[in-house]
């Protein structure tokens, strides 16, 4: 595998990653000391190392100030899950797997004017909420889509969504770019992509994405807790899915562009599964148009999502529509252009986010207004059966991160060794014993997502928290949880 | 079993061997299926034709997993069994012709697993072994 890689403490929680071979710049990893050793054993064990993902991240053309790795960090598809790259739009390149298959998989939080004393039969509202939301798989949605109406999706988003009577128009305002992400080009996307889309609009998929009702556990920072508008004890829906079978499509279409068009270029990265093309290639461009309109459908299938949950809050606990708020809606894996300061000159960066989000800090424009104080949040889910925080982000994380922030826990065991060790259904009593009632279609799913395969996602945000780069806000804990 | 799993961070990576290039393909499509249901339990009820290239076995491979895999989005079928003739082209390049058979899931009948999104190139392999051929890829789920 090569030259044996070592991080050096630079800072509290901070480890740098030194340029050696290849790299054309250093790699900087935000751990603890237990993670950052961790990470250098996994490499030195030869197999999938998410340090040498990093190192080879290193190494593309254009990548600018560090390659980047969160404290929930892991093997990816060539990019580190929990990586951060970003490139110069003149000579670097945009990579396949900064991205991944599921396009803006991410999080939509919604909150309820619902206090836990206002939920007394939890059975009901997990029954009503999975015998509404499509999800495992085979599910398939109620929205049926055109070809035409399809591309209205792909080019604007959740917009599209809410322009059908599927939520409300002040969403919009809280889902990151507007529930758009510019650029979007439909023909860029495959029919083949648009149609396997066509049955699973308004779909939660499986493996890892939720739907979750939470309670407002703990508040770490009072007053970003109330520009969130969250409190204590409240009752809160959190919606994890992507972009469905669309973007995954995109995603196997543009793997064997990207890689034919990365050699075509002379670009030969150190993984194949690292496929990529300049930035400013027509290959590069059309597959950032692709990525925008993939963005989009997790937007618009987030939203449809949360049409169904207020619809069933409707229901069991008569609540208007506009009396469930959008709280954020923040996606995962991104790439998108960006301005930051760079050696003090500001400059535009293609950012590659793959198991991270925007973390944004105070006082920037892109924040909803109502959020412009404190800076938007940012969702970080633990396993099924423990906690969630709300995060968001700092001055520091602007500063040393490209403004980005982690999204969950990351596995401790891999799926084949989790379903050996857990059984599905006494993972489910377990839950209930503690208080959280499962409602899952597959119970072989159950197992490899038991809270026993997770970090404890507590250990990731206190090593975040120690680089300063993100700040808790609140703590959540589930009630019921709805997997595919 | 022709096929078996290895452990992955965060997906799935299948491997599996046959005595020829094309049991091989076959195997890594059991082996993928078998993660959506329970193996034994679909019937080879309805047939969807596939066709793909690529410039080579590994990529072959690849092509013929991502085909299948959007035709279970495509048609609805789950597929059980599958066969598979590949030859060279003319102009270069491999040529996968074959079939797989299946049917609707059926939650009443059909343990279900997880579902296979997508085929990615990590830990992509396949090679022409003393014995036959071995393949392995990781699979996003």
């Amino acid at each position: 595998m090569g030259d044996e890689l070592r991080l050096e403490r630079v800072g509290p929680g901070e480890w740098l990653l030194p340029r050696s071979g290849g790299m054309r710049v250093p790699g900087l990893v935000f751990a603890d000391e237990e993670m950052a050793r961790g990470l250098e054993g996994e490499d030195a064990a030869g197999g999938w190392s998410a340090l040498r993902q990093l190192h080879n991240m290193a190494c593309l053309p254009g990548i600018v100030g560090h390659a980047l790795a969160l404290p929930d960090v892991h093997p990816g598809y060539g990019f580190p899950i929990g990586g951060v790259g970003a490139f110069d739009p003149a000579d670097g390149v945009v990579v396949v797997g900064g991205v991944g298959f599921d396009i803006n998989c991410g999080v939509r939080m919604l909150a309820t004017p619902l206090g836990v004393e206002s939920v007394s039969d939890l059975e009901r509202l997990a029954d009503a909420l999975f015998a509404r939301v499509p999800a495992g798989l085979g599910s398939t949605g109620s929205l049926r889509l055109s070809p035409t109406e399809i591309n209205e999706v792909l080019a604007d988003g959740a917009a599209a969504v809410v322009g059908r009577g599927l939520g409300l128009p002040e969403d919009l305002e809280f889902i990151e770019e507007g529930g758009c992400v510019p650029g979007a080009d439909p023909q860029t996307v495959s029919d083949r992509a648009k149609q396997r889309q066509f049955r699973q609009v308004g779909t939660l998929g499986s493996g890892n994405h939720y739907l979750e009702v939470q309670r407002v556990d703990r508040i770490f920072d009072a007053a970003a807790a109330s520009a969130y508008g969250l409190e204590e004890r409240q009752i809160v829906v959190s919606i994890h899915t992507g972009s469905r079978a669309l973007g995954h499509q995109i995603g196997q279409d543009y793997l064997k562009v990207m890689e034919a068009a990365g050699r075509r270029h002379g670009v030969v990265p150190a993984e194949r599964e690292m496929a990529c093309a300049p930035i400013a290639s027509s290959e590069g461009r059309r597959y950032l148009a692709a990525v925008a309109c993939g963005a989009n459908c997790a937007f618009a299938n987030r939203q449809v999502l949360a049409h169904l949950v207020r619809e069933v809050l409707g229901e069991l606990f008569e609540l208007r529509p506009a009396a469930v708020r959008t709280v954020y809606d923040i996606g995962h894996n991104l790439v998108k252009r960006e301005r930051h300061v760079v050696g003090a000159v500001e400059r535009e960066l293609l950012v590659h986010r793959k198991g991270s989000t925007r973390a944004f800090g105070p006082g920037r424009a892109e924040a909803p207004p109502a959020y412009r104080a404190v800076g938007h949040p940012t969702f970080v889910g633990g396993s099924m059966g423990t906690s969630s925080v709300v995060m968001r982000g700092t001055p520091v994380g602007m500063a040393k991160a490209f403004g980005s922030g982690i999204h969950g826990a990351g596995r401790a065991l891999s799926r084949k060794k989790a379903a050996k060790r857990y059984w599905g259904e006494a993972v489910a009593s377990s839950m209930r014993e503690a208080g959280i009632l499962l409602r899952a279609h597959s119970l072989r799913g159950v197992a490899e997502e038991a809270p026993g395969a997770y970090k404890d996602v507590d250990a990731v945000v206190d090593a975040t928290e120690i680089s300063g780069i993100n700040r808790r806000v609140v703590r959540l804990r589930p009630l019921v949880v709805i997997k595919g | 079993m022709p096929y078996a799993y290895r452990d992955h961070s965060a997906d799935v990576a299948v491997s599996a061997s046959g005595s020829t290039l094309e049991e091989t393909m076959c195997a890594m499509a059991e082996g993928v299926f078998a993660l959506m249901v329970r193996p034994g339990q679909l019937l080879p009820r309805r047939s969807v034709e596939i066709a793909v290239e690529a410039g080579s076995e590994e990529l072959l491979l690849v092509e013929w997993l991502a085909e299948l895999v959007a035709q279970k989005d495509l048609v609805g079928i789950l597929f059980c069994r599958f066969e598979a003739a590949v030859r060279v082209r003319a102009e270069g390049g491999l040529a996968l012709r074959g079939a797989a058979w299946g049917e609707p899931l059926d939650p009443a009948r059909h343990a279900i697993g997880i579902e296979v999104k997508g085929v990615s190139l990590a830990g992509l392999r396949c090679v022409r072994t003393d014995a036959g051929w071995e393949a392995s890829c990781v699979v996003d789920v």
